[in-house]
């Protein structure tokens, strides 16, 4: 047993990839599903042990093979990671009870062995991203993730064949960013020699003057993570793949996609080349700032006229990961905390989101658009209530985690004066009532009367899991601070300037 | 006081669960008006008696907690709100079966989840609660504005909502923040909690994030939404969009005046000469656009807006018997507009006549709602022995104290355009040159609460002391 929690880092990766192969051979729906959640299960209790050993032991860093870095890959669980572990964890075990139904309704029951294959290896993949400690190896998850995500999002095919346009339009663009951050990696190694992050931090003092060889193989490397977490203008991937995809694979998407490459965009910003401040600052004040307040304001008027909510959706994601590069492009302690802070807290409200709009898009068997929506909230009370705790923590209203975002965006602003982006911002959060707000008309106030459907408490379940934590981490936010609090602090140690 | 709280959300669930049962479902509004209205006068003896009233339940974050702090201020809020609250139920049953509205019940539960929003507001303990407060207000009232889900309800339902979500997200929270970040404390304490700890230099600014923000207020330009509300049935313009929306707006904007900034910092810094300027606007402005309005509803819309102004300016002041007139007209404006509304309602409900051009000869069919009508207006015009002289009273003094001699005159103008718009009406009904044909249904069950708070006017006149006793309590 010892040996087996020994190796829980690599386990968390390894079980799902694993498992995956087997699942794929399983031509029952039922059986196959039962294999993924006992799979997720332990993979939960992996990563409560995880976090136990990391509350007592501090920062691991593991060994492929019990090769010593630089030569070996390595996996590393620190504070940056760790409360995203936990997270990643909780959340794809509550898709995934999520997804049986919505799996049933829009996938071929021949094919659904196939589609948890892929949804494990999505699921093995991106917990790889969030823990590795390796640029190359990074890569390698990357493209195993782009891979599921794509066979994935070609399942939607099943209701709509614009899946298939979209899926092939993420192929592309995936593939131009991964290609970017490789090329990145060839030139950080041709220069070091190393592709272990610790080591290439040794290494790059060396170079502490900086050489253009370096700062082009950053700017690869960053640009390549921008287009693959879609920060804008690279972001055009990601509307039509969230919106297109089978509703149980956006939720997967929306919630934890983006977020786990962002953490590794921190880590490379403020951990591998911090010491290269002139550049990082160049960087941030100049691409990463500007590029987040566009993101923001253009994601939410874009949002604004969209008729299809799943759309609506995936343009407010553009939005909102630009409040968190906005938060990460602040050069200090609260402007990182408030990143992470936003990280989890739209994690939640997002898949939240995109689970109650999948299940109306089950129910409608077709999109699901303001229109056809209408009246919706009689129907079926028990989704739309989750969907507007979801929607009234978007907007951030108090009591519910999005307000907590807010809270800790605004304060990181405050601190370092940057008092025309916080009315920029105020006034972005009053915009964005607009577009949830027609929802909300559709789906409450209508004159169209109908009764209420018996609902799947399959579906509503997970839903209204979420929706809870929506309000429970909105009154009680320690943990979450806590959290963010400690991978700010392990990330920007001193600090730069 | 937890029962306080709760008691509307009680009526509200009720309501739900007799939906079936008209009868019973109307009486849960009744019934939690007494007992919200008997919970609001204990504690309002009790404050006075020197008792406090916290409830601290759970900590949000650092120095915010979820605390519910009783201020004079807040209790005579919730006294005015509860006590309206009953008659305004007593109303409703009448209003919505004359007007033969539909969707009575979703009409209900959400009028009793704004009572409870209103209730909430009055007696938080900071900032951060009296907003989330407001803003629940702001959602709950938002199927009232639109009940009749036609295209202009909606289209109004839309301008009430961007503008009062839109302002408190923009201006009104992050100028909480802002305090919090200076002070690290949202609490209303008395003598508030800025002092030596804002830099006074950004105290007007402030000071218009918060007056803007509070767009519940309806200072110009922030006023628009009030108008719009007006297509709402009249028992919503009556308790919400003449007491407790509207007042709750004002309120918020005292509060923070006498509980967070601190009158005295106010006074000393100047932060607000500006706005006893723009408050004095829209006071004028307001009674001249009220003037031209024939829409009744309207025309009592834009007289609100007018008389929120003068609780505004008597904040902006600063000066102990400003504040005083300002907390005072709370009492009497909602006492004597929600009069005037019911009035308004009872005539579309029995004659089915909304302009005033039209209301000739109606007085000598309808007698008793246009003898509460005129004295609701002699009340909010401000002729003793009617409650609404002592506001006025104390607001012209509070200016001379503050040497603005010109508010003086202008208070003195307003009260003349008052009388012009508030009493024209009654003088068409009651010209005999120009009788209609007009039917009438008889609802006996609107035109009593006017009675009620018509003479409710006249009398609270001489019991007065009772009220300044505890506004001395704000005061002090």
């Amino acid at each position: 047993m010892n040996i087996f929690l020994d190796d829980a880092p690599a386990l968390v990766v390894v079980l799902p990839l694993l498992v995956a192969a087997i699942v794929a051979f399983i031509p029952s729906p039922r059986l196959a599903w039962f294999i993924t959640i006992v799979t997720l299960v332990i993979h939960v209790l992996l990563s409560i042990e995880l976090l136990t050993s990391f509350s007592s032991f501090g920062a691991i860093i593991y060994e492929f093979g019990n090769w010593p870095p630089p030569w070996g890959i390595s996996f590393k669980l620190d504070g940056v990671n760790i409360g995203l572990q936990i997270l990643f964890s909780a959340f794809v075990l509550i898709a995934t009870i999520y997804a049986r139904k919505i799996f049933l309704s829009e996938i071929e029951p021949e094919d659904s062995g196939k589609a948890y294959s892929l949804w494990l290896l999505a699921i093995g993949s991106l917990n790889g991203i969030i823990l590795t400690n390796d640029i190359f190896n990074l890569f390698v998850f990357l493209e195993i993730s782009a891979l599921s995500s794509i066979s994935l999002i070609s399942l939607g095919a099943g209701t709509n064949r614009k899946a298939l346009l979209a899926a092939f339009n993420y192929l592309i663009i995936g593939a131009i960013g991964a290609t970017f951050y490789v090329i990145g990696v060839g030139f950080a190694y041709a220069m070091t020699g190393t592709l272990n992050m610790n080591d290439l931090i040794i290494q790059l003092t060396q170079y502490s003057e900086g050489q253009l060889a370096i700062f082009a193989g950053m700017s690869f490397m960053l640009i390549g993570l921008m287009v693959k977490s879609a920060v804008f203008p690279l972001h055009l991937w990601l509307p039509p793949a969230y919106s297109y995809a089978p509703s149980a694979v956006s939720t997967l998407f929306a919630a934890l996609a983006t977020k786990a490459i962002l953490i590794f965009f921190v880590r490379i910003l403020y951990e591998v080349f911090s010491i290269y401040n002139d550049y990082l600052i160049l960087f941030l004040d100049y691409i990463l700032l500007p590029l987040s307040l566009i993101a923001i304001f253009v994601g939410t008027i874009i949002a604004i006229y969209q008729d299809d909510i799943k759309k609506l959706l995936a343009y407010s994601s553009i939005a909102q990961i630009g409040y968190i590069t906005l938060a990460f492009s602040i050069k200090d302690n609260s402007g990182v905390l408030a990143g992470f802070v936003h990280i989890f807290n739209h994690a939640l409200i997002k898949g939240g989101l995109f689970m109650a709009v999948g299940y109306l898009a089950i129910s409608l068997k077709d999109r699901v658009t303001l229109q056809s929506i209408e009246g919706y909230g009689q129907k079926f009370p028990i989704t739309s209530y989750a969907l507007l705790i979801c929607g009234l923590s978007l907007i951030g209203l108090p009591l519910t985690n999005g307000f907590i975002s807010k809270l800790y965006i605004f304060q990181a602003l405050y601190i370092n004066e940057m008092f025309l982006t916080i009315a920029l911002v105020a006034l972005s959060s009053a915009l964005a009532v607009i577009y949830f707000w027609k929802i909300v008309e559709k789906l409450f106030f209508s004159s169209k009367g109908y009764k209420a459907t018996s609902e799947d408490p399959a579906i509503y379940i997970p839903i209204w899991i979420i929706a809870i934590s929506i309000i429970y981490f909105g009154i009680f936010s320690s943990s979450i601070v806590d959290f963010s609090s400690i991978a700010s602090e392990s990330l920007i140690k001193g600090g730069i300037n | 006081m937890i029962l306080g709280i709760l008691t509307p959300l009680f009526a509200a669930f009720g309501s739900y669960c007799f939906k079936n049962n008209v009868n019973v479902r109307d009486s849960f509004g009744v019934l939690g008006g007494i007992v919200t209205f008997l919970i609001s006068l204990k504690i309002f003896n009790g404050l006075q008696a020197d008792e406090q009233y916290v409830l601290n339940l759970f900590t949000l974050f650092d120095g915010v907690d979820f605390l519910f702090n009783i201020t004079p201020l807040g209790s005579i809020f919730s006294l005015v709100a509860s006590s309206l609250w009953i008659l305004a139920s007593i109303y409703t049953v009448g209003y919505m079966r004359g007007a033969a509205e539909e969707n009575q019940t979703r009409f209900v539960i959400f009028y009793s989840i704004a009572i409870h929003a209103a209730l909430a507001i009055a007696w938080s303990g900071n900032l951060l609660m009296l907003f989330i407060f407001y803003e629940i207000l702001t959602f709950s009232t938002f199927p009232l504005v639109g009940h009749k889900q036609n295209s202009e309800s909606q289209a109004a339902g839309r301008v009430y909502l961007s503008i009062l979500v839109g302002t408190s997200l923009v201006l009104f929270l992050p100028a909480i923040f802002w305090i919090w970040f200076e002070t690290g404390s949202l609490n209303f304490t008395s003598g508030g909690i800025l002092d030596g700890k804002f830099p006074t230099e950004h105290l007007m600014f402030l000071i218009a994030m918060l007056v803007f923000g509070i767009g519940k207020a309806a200072i110009m330009p922030i006023h628009r939404w009030l108008p719009a509300a007006m297509v709402a049935p009249t028992p919503v313009s009556a308790l919400l969009h003449a007491v407790a929306v509207v007042k709750a707006g004002v309120f918020s904007f005292l509060m923070v005046v006498v509980y967070i900034i601190g009158p005295d910092y106010l006074l000393q810094s100047k932060a607000s000469n500006w706005l006893v300027w723009l408050s004095s606007f829209t006071i004028l402005t307001a009674s001249i656009i009220a003037i031209s309005k024939d829409d009744l509803k309207a025309r009592l819309a834009y007289s609100t807006i007018s008389q929120l102004s003068y609780i505004i300016l008597g904040a902006a002041l600063a000066t102990t018997f400003a504040l005083k007139g300002a907390s005072f007209h709370i009492i009497t404006h909602a006492i004597g507009k929600i009069t005037l509304f019911f009035c308004a309602g009872a005539i579309y409900v029995t004659a089915h006549v909304k302009k005033i051009s039209e209301l000739g000869g109606l007085g000598f069919k309808t007698p008793m709602i246009f003898f509460a009508y005129t004295l609701g207006a002699l009340s909010i015009i401000g002729v003793p022995p009617f409650i609404g002289s002592w506001s006025k009273l104390f607001l012209v003094i509070g200016s001379l104290e503050a040497d603005f001699l010109f508010v003086a005159i202008l208070l003195g103008i307003s009260s003349l355009l008052n009388i012009y718009y508030l009493l024209q009406p009654v003088f068409i009904a009651f010209n005999k040159k120009n009788i209609k044909n007009i039917k009438i249904t008889n609802a006996p069950l609107t035109i009593w609460p006017p009675m009620i708070t018509g003479v409710g006017c006249l009398l609270l006149f001489f019991f007065s002391n009772y009220f300044l006793n505890i506004i001395n309590g704000v005061v002090a």
